[in-house]
This record gives C-alpha cells, sequence and structure tokens, in this order.
C-alpha cells in the first residue's frame, strides 16, 4: 500500500512530533495541583501558526491531541476529553486572534488568549459532563492565575524564537532562500 | 535544538524578553490581570450564607433559612439522611452512606460552599444573599 504524501503533509507530521514531544515531556513533570500545567506543546502550536498559518497549527494541534493520548493510553478517557476540548477552544481563540494586527500584538498575547480558551474549554468540560455541580467555581481563579502566567510565559519563549528564525535567515541568505520558494509553493 | 537555545537565552536574558513585547500585548497583560483578580474577588468572597438549598437527585428538594435551628430528615435512595441547621450553620448529621464523607465535612458556613453525598444523592449548597457565580454558569 502506497499514500500519496505532500511536503505540506510532511512538515505537519514533523511539527505534530516536536508537539507530541514536548506534551510527553510534561506528562512526567509532577503537578501542584491536577490540571494546572505550563502547556509547552502549546508552543509549537503558536509558533506553527505565526510560521505556516492556521490550517497547519489546527492540524498540528490536533494530531498532537490524538497521538499523545494514545502514546499515554488516555484515549477517550476524561483526561482525553478535556485535553481535546481545550484544544479545540483554543484553536477557535487563535483562529480570531491571528487577524490582530502584527505591529501591536505578539506571540504573547496569542498565548495568554489560547491559554484562557483552554482552561474555559476544560472548565465547561468538568461543569457539564465530570463534575456536575457549582462548587467547580472554586477552581476558575486557580486555572485563570496558571493560564495568565504560563500563556506570558510561552509567549515570551515562542518570540524568542520567532527571532531567531528571522535572525538566522538574515545571516543565512540559503535559509531564506528556501523559505520564500515554500512560500511562493 | 533551536527551542534549547531559546530557552537557554531566555533564561540568561530575562530583560530582553520584556523587551520584545509589544503594546497590545502589555493591554492584554493588564486586561487579564485584571480579570483574574475580579473572579478572585467573586469566586472566592466568603461572604456569609443565609440560605441551604438541599437537592435530591438533580432537583432541588427544598430550601431553608439558615436562622431557625432545626434538624431535616430527607429520604434518599438508600436511606434517611439528617441534616442539622443550627446558627448560620448547616450540616450532615446522619447519613446512611458507607464512606461517611459528607457526615466528615463538617459544618459549611459560607456561601458557596457544598456538601454532597453521591451514595444517597443529596447535595448541601449554602446560598448568599446572591449567589456569586449565578451569571457565568447559567
Amino acid at each position: 500500500m502506497h499514500i500519496q504524501t505532500t511536503a505540506d503533509d510532511h512538515r505537519i507530521a514533523k511539527l505534530a512530533a516536536f508537539a507530541i514531544a514536548l506534551h510527553m515531556v510534561e506528562a512526567v513533570i509532577p503537578s501542584p495541583l491536577p490540571g494546572v500545567k505550563p502547556g509547552i506543546a502549546n508552543i509549537v502550536t503558536l509558533y506553527v501558526l505565526l510560521q505556516y498559518g492556521f490550517t497547519t497549527a489546527a492540524w498540528v494541534s490536533i494530531l498532537r491531541v490524538f497521538a499523545s493520548s494514545l502514546l499515554l493510553g488516555q484515549f477517550l478517557s476524561p483526561t482525553f476529553a478535556l485535553s481535546l476540548s481545550g484544544a479545540l477552544l483554543s484553536l477557535g481563540a487563535l483562529a480570531l486572534a491571528v487577524h490582530l494586527p502584527k505591529r501591536y500584538f505578539s506571540a504573547v498575547t496569542l498565548s495568554i488568549l489560547a491559554a484562557f480558551a483552554h482552561i474555559a474549554g476544560q472548565l465547561i468540560m468538568v461543569r457539564l459532563w465530570l463534575i456536575p455541580h457549582a462548587s467547580v467555581a472554586y477552581l476558575i481563579p486557580i486555572f485563570a492565575v496558571a493560564a495568565l502566567f504560563f500563556g506570558v510565559i510561552n509567549g515570551i519563549i515562542t518570540n524568542k524564537l520567532l527571532y531567531n528564525k528571522t535572525l538566522n535567515s538574515q545571516t543565512n541568505p540559503d535559509t531564506e532562500l528556501n523559505k520564500s520558494t515554500e512560500n511562493a509553493k | 535544538m533551536l527551542k534549547k537555545i531559546a530557552m537557554l537565552s531566555l533564561l540568561r536574558s530575562p530583560k530582553t524578553a520584556i523587551q520584545h513585547l509589544l503594546i497590545g500585548d502589555w493591554l492584554t497583560i493588564i486586561f487579564s490581570t485584571i480579570l483574574v483578580i475580579y473572579l478572585f474577588q467573586t469566586l472566592w468572597s466568603h461572604q456569609q450564607a443565609t440560605k441551604v438549598q438541599i437537592r435530591l437527585g438533580d432537583k432541588v428538594y427544598a430550601t431553608y433559612s439558615l436562622n431557625l435551628q432545626q434538624t431535616i430528615h430527607v429520604h434518599g435512595p438508600i436511606g434517611d439522611a439528617e441534616i442539622h441547621i443550627a446558627q448560620g450553620k448547616v450540616r450532615f448529621a446522619k447519613s446512611p452512606c458507607h464512606n461517611q464523607y459528607c457526615v466528615h465535612q463538617g459544618w459549611l458556613t459560607h456561601a458557596g460552599q457544598a456538601a454532597i453525598c453521591l451514595p444517597n444523592q443529596i447535595s448541601l449548597e449554602l446560598i448568599g444573599e446572591e449567589k456569586p457565580y449565578d451569571s457565568l454558569n447559567y
């Protein structure tokens, strides 16, 4: 059996693999409170969004959720449902936020908005399905603080990555050439 | 590789990282901080409760004022639970469930606090003058 693949498919697979690796690393890090995580895999989503556009970012993010849950043995479990609802809502927020003027808003804003959308998606899921009780509202402030904190940090890292990328392509005319031919495609 | 370099240089120079932030980023950070503070104030307000709402299954069974000292018996799926109300507080006094989590939770005093007895499907929720998180949940 042979499946025809395009350069785009390869790029998505490569970037998704990166995101999955970060997700695995994060799964090992102990967390003071269940559910509060830095979400470093979102750095990849943000980077891809700003470098290759929304469609690629959506593919990478969704593939990451499915593949990571399979690897961790959480496929179709509540954890997976939380992860998916968070990823979908944060993609929705990014789809809107990517239209913000780049002159005033960097990846940090996108990261913060995505992080808030992520916890919103998770909390909606928790409230409707896992713990259908109003006391869930007590957890919202804690998750919001975590989202703000890690949102800023992930955004700064993404900025740094994008900055390094442009630096590299400036000093290295070859990569710049590659990039422009890629864009032309 | 690229990622590692970025993170290392971030650790070395947090100042330059902050310099990369644009005006819109600062606005987002400020608004988010205000939102977080607002969430803390509204959702973690330790407002004294005035009423208790008892739920049986998915229905509201009854609502009582906390000013009146009384003992309430609620008949749940696995037996009778006894709920005490005294001096603005409420607790599960007796419950037929095997783990007795609800009883061990003790007295509830603040608005928004809740005790849930899952085996018997009875829950207590304290209500203040106004339910602080109504607007968010419904």
